[in-house]
């Protein structure tokens, strides 16, 4: 399915997309250039928020943290870092052609 | 037999000391009643001096006592030892099982003929300085007002201090040969008097009063010396003596006062006295540090102890009109065959003089004039051996404190007892240290002694901001400002590591802002922004926003009202009043926000910054326009101020409100500045705060015009953004401020670090830059464009996102959680 053009994106500013069955993914764009797709739902919240939230490192570990409560989820694996049993959904995601697509 | 719940304590005497055993006693199962002559509660007395500054009662007043019975305004007349009653001045009878005297001393006037005349007082109470403060006003003399202080000693210098508070030179008159000779030798009571007389007192030593004769509106007094003094005021604070009216028919020490034992007990065993009003073991004591200690021995007694004075520590430190002046242990060298080690530095205006014992080993005492910041080291090093650095010429004074070292002599807690309660992990902050160790909680003068504990044992927190950069966000500042650095990625490559995080990239945002460098969602700004800050709205717990418009001063036309009421109707946007004095519109999705911004833009809203560690609001009453009390526009400074600041990007919220006359309607002094109108000008106070740990603010400057006032706010913001850590208020920024207050009103009023005309320029310029974030997102297709729920469906909205209907409006429905494991 298709995200956006490539050059939509910037680095470490996430955007949200909406999936045909309504659901909703959050993509980001790390300052090294790798893509990752996370689902948007903060687990703690509730709220489809997680595109907004801050992206940085902890650790050295690319994560991307929650606007509402704060926690930080790591971008490659969806592990929520202050809980570990927590996390959310990682989605496959790649450009094809200047083009970010979820697969 | 009396059960053990249904005791009754009786104090007498509601000052610092009494305060002090209701306080200490307060869980205890006594049923407490305590008599006050005075009708207002216990105050600071030791702060009395200033009370000029504010003329605020409750600036000095103690924290209110629960848990008792405080019969306030009620003098005990009688006491029956027989029948074990107390009898109040309205007739009330009540039943002790035990009794404590507490009613302190009576200032002592010297027989001066004319003492009595209208315009003479005494110095003791908030009443005495209400009176002193009318006889000032009624002196309708031109000019300078004149005064005489008769005595020298640390209470008649407190006297002059309150009087230049209004603005009168005092004459200090002191019968012994220097001034303060209880605390002070002639070395270090010359370099005082040199110190003080450069703060427009005239001092005069070794003479007295020896008449006060009344010439029309003015009171001439001779001195022994032959000089007449021309006076508006005169203020007799020769010192002070027990307070022993209330006839008990118990025994009088030699110099007065309620004779008791060590453990405070008059020969009556169900009566005690403590404070000045005691003479323990024969010796009457006139410090506030011993009197704690006696309200700490008799609740310890009547709890079933045996703790007994432990003697007291005469030591003083003090800052006399902006002079340090410390003694301690045997400063007179009394002791037989004491050597003294003096360093008297006239050019740095700095006097230290060291006791020893004969063969220079051990420490016996020290007087410290200008300079006592060693006095916490030396202090506890008395009796002890003494390092032979200290008595090298320009020895070093940071010495090592041995650990049996009483640190808090007002409570005896050791070097010991602090240091192990820090390292075994129960205290990691002075406040933990008070509450575990009673350190501290005396009169107060060794908290910077537990900071600097706590900082040996290790416990100092890590200034660094986060694990992306080692230094703390005032240093940060100084970076961003010095180097010019505009992007955060240029700052955490040169000067950080990794990427950064949510607490280091808004905290470098925000210092960005507060340096200029454009609309905060710039290009190389935007994606530092914390989601409030990035939407330029506040984020709800649904994943919507609300709207708050600016209303400077709470002051709105009808025709802006009517369109907030419309844009809320259109959009279905809850709508409540804030506590700040205007309106908060929420349920707005992000695609909505521009649609928002552009009706309330065009209607000349801008944006209110609630979303922002930036300006607030400036709340105000509506003062002399409509108020039949007011007395200053308060209205219309609180909108100068509140268009002066907004936008100013700070390390938190600022909040501040104008209140129109003392009555405080705007409430101004819990805010992080707030202005009180007088009869003069403006009241300016700082460091207030609701909140989690409500504080007042506290008086910086009084009776400024409106341009000086603007001048002081403007270099005390400057000051608090370059300075204060991350997400800190005013409040806890002033409270941790080396020098407090005093070293503040030095930066921003005195100028002595030489920096107020560029934070002047620094606020100039942010006043000329400011524009509208709202609108600036507006005016700019690329902003703009972020304002969109999903990137390959714009204008779509967020499904996930909807509502419900309480009491006729919208509220979100609450969102499916997903159990989360924890």
């Amino acid at each position: 399915m298709i995200v956006c053009d490539f050059d939509v994106l910037r680095p470490e500013q996430g955007v949200a997309a909406l999936l045909p069955d309504g659901s909703q993914v959050a993509v980001f764009l790390t300052a090294e250039g790798s893509l990752h797709a996370l689902d948007n739902i903060d687990p703690f919240s509730g709220a489809a928020v997680l595109s907004r939230g801050i992206v940085g490192d902890r650790g050295g570990v690319p994560v991307v943290v929650s606007p509402v409560y704060k926690q930080a989820f790591e971008l490659a694996t969806g592990k929520c870092l202050e809980e570990p049993s927590v996390s959310v959904a990682v989605h496959q995601v790649r450009v094809r052609d200047g083009v970010v697509e979820l697969t | 037999m009396t059960s053990l719940s249904s005791r009754t304590l009786v104090v007498i005497g509601n000052g610092m000391v009494g305060h002090r055993l209701v306080e200490i006693l307060r869980d205890s199962s006594w049923r407490i009643v305590v008599f006050g002559e005075e009708s207002r509660p216990a105050y600071d007395r030791v702060a009395l001096s200033s009370y000029v500054d504010s003329w605020d009662s409750a600036d000095l007043e103690l924290p209110a006592l629960s848990g008792c019975e405080l019969r306030l305004g009620e003098k005990a007349v009688s006491v029956d030892r027989d029948r074990k009653v107390v009898v109040g001045a309205s007739g009330v009878e009540i039943s002790y099982d035990a009794l404590v005297l507490a009613t302190g001393s009576v200032p002592f006037v010297p027989p001066v003929p004319g003492r009595d005349l209208p315009g003479c007082h005494v110095y003791r109470t908030i009443d005495d300085l209400d009176e002193i403060r009318a006889t000032v006003e009624a002196a309708s003399r031109p000019g300078r007002r004149s005064g005489m202080v008769l005595g020298g000693g640390l209470l008649g210098l407190e006297a002059a201090n309150a009087l230049r508070g209004m603005g009168v030179s005092p004459h200090v008159v002191e019968l012994a040969p220097r001034l303060m000779p209880i605390q002070v030798d002639d070395g270090g009571a010359a370099l005082l008097k040199r110190l003080v007389e450069k703060l427009d007192l005239t001092v005069h030593t070794g003479t007295s009063a020896s008449s006060i004769e009344r010439d029309g509106t003015r009171l001439i007094a001779k001195l022994a010396s032959g000089l007449e003094l021309d006076l508006d005021v005169v203020v007799f604070s020769a010192g002070i003596r027990p307070r022993t009216d209330l006839d008990l028919g118990l025994e009088l020490g030699p110099r007065g006062g309620y004779l008791v034992d060590a453990a405070c007990r008059t020969s009556d065993p169900h009566v005690f006295a403590i404070g000045e009003c005691a003479a323990v073991e024969g010796v009457t004591y006139g410090l506030v540090a011993p009197g704690y200690s006696m309200a700490e021995v008799v609740a310890d007694q009547i709890s079933g102890g045996a703790r007994a004075f432990p003697g007291a520590d005469v030591s003083t430190k003090l800052k006399l009109l902006g002079v340090d002046v410390a003694s301690f242990g045997d400063a007179h060298a009394a002791t037989e065959g004491a050597l003294e080690v003096v360093v008297n530095n006239a050019v740095a205006g700095t006097y230290s003089k060291l006791v020893v014992s004969d063969d220079a080993r051990i420490l016996l005492g020290g007087v410290l004039v200008g300079d006592a910041s060693s006095y916490l080291s030396l202090r506890p090093l008395v009796g002890k051996e003494v390092p032979a650095a200290l008595l090298q010429p320009g020895g070093a004074v940071d010495v090592e404190m041995p650990a049996d070292a009483q640190v808090c002599s007002c409570l005896a807690v050791t070097k010991q007892t602090i240091t192990d309660a820090i390292q075994s992990g129960v205290a990691c902050d002075v406040a933990e240290l008070k509450a575990c160790t009673k350190a501290g909680t005396g009169c107060g003068s060794c908290v910077p002694m537990l900071k600097k504990l706590l900082t040996e044992c290790g416990v100092e927190q890590s200034k660094a901001l986060c694990e992306h950069f080692t230094y703390s966000r005032a240093e940060l500042f100084e970076i961003i400002r010095a180097t010019r650095v505009t992007t955060f990625s240029a700052l955490v490559e040169k000067h950080g590591t990794g990427r950064g995080c949510d607490i280091c990239k808004p905290a470098v945002a925000s210092i960005l802002a507060s340096l200029g460098n454009g609309h905060i969602l710039g290009e190389a700004q935007v994606s530092l922004q914390d989601t409030n800050d990035k939407f330029l709205a506040n984020l709800q717990r649904n994943g919507t926003y609300s709207v708050v418009p600016r209303i400077p001063g709470g002051e709105i036309t009808p025709e802006k009202l009517i369109v907030i009421g419309e844009v809320a109707r259109d959009y279905g946007l809850y709508t409540k009043i804030t506590g700040g004095q205007r309106i908060d519109l929420f349920g707005a999705t992000v695609d909505q926000l521009p649609e928002i911004w552009r009706r309330l833009v065009d209607a000349g809203f801008e944006s209110g910054h609630a979303y922002g560690k930036s300006l607030r609001t400036v709340k105000s009453c509506v003062g002399t326009t409509w108020c039949r009390y007011g007395v200053q526009d308060s209205v219309g400074l609180a909108i100068e101020l509140e268009l002066r600041y907004r936008g100013l990007r700070s390390p938190h919220k600022l909040k501040s409100a104008v209140s129109g006359c003392a009555r405080e309607c705007a409430e101004a002094r819990g805010k992080d500045f707030g202005v009180i109108a007088t009869e003069n000008g403006w009241n300016l106070y700082v460091g207030g705060n609701g909140g989690f740990t409500p504080r007042h603010a506290d008086l910086l400057v009084s009776d400024v015009d409106t341009e000086e006032l603007i001048r002081i706010i403007d270099r005390f913001l400057m000051f608090y953004i370059r300075t204060a850590d991350r997400l800190q208020r005013t409040s806890v920024w002033l409270e941790g401020l080396d020098g407090g207050l005093d070293h503040l009103r030095e930066v921003v009023v005195d100028d002595k670090l030489g920096i107020c005309a560029e934070l002047e320029t620094a606020m100039e310029s942010h006043v000329s830059d400011y524009a509208d974030e709202w609108r600036g997102v507006l005016e700019d297709p690329e902003k703009l464009a972020r304002f969109t729920s999903f990137v390959n469906a714009p204008g779509v909205p967020d499904p996930s996102i909807s509502f419900r209907a309480e009491r006729g409006q919208r509220v979100p429905v609450s969102l499916g959680i997903p159990e989360v494991v924890r």
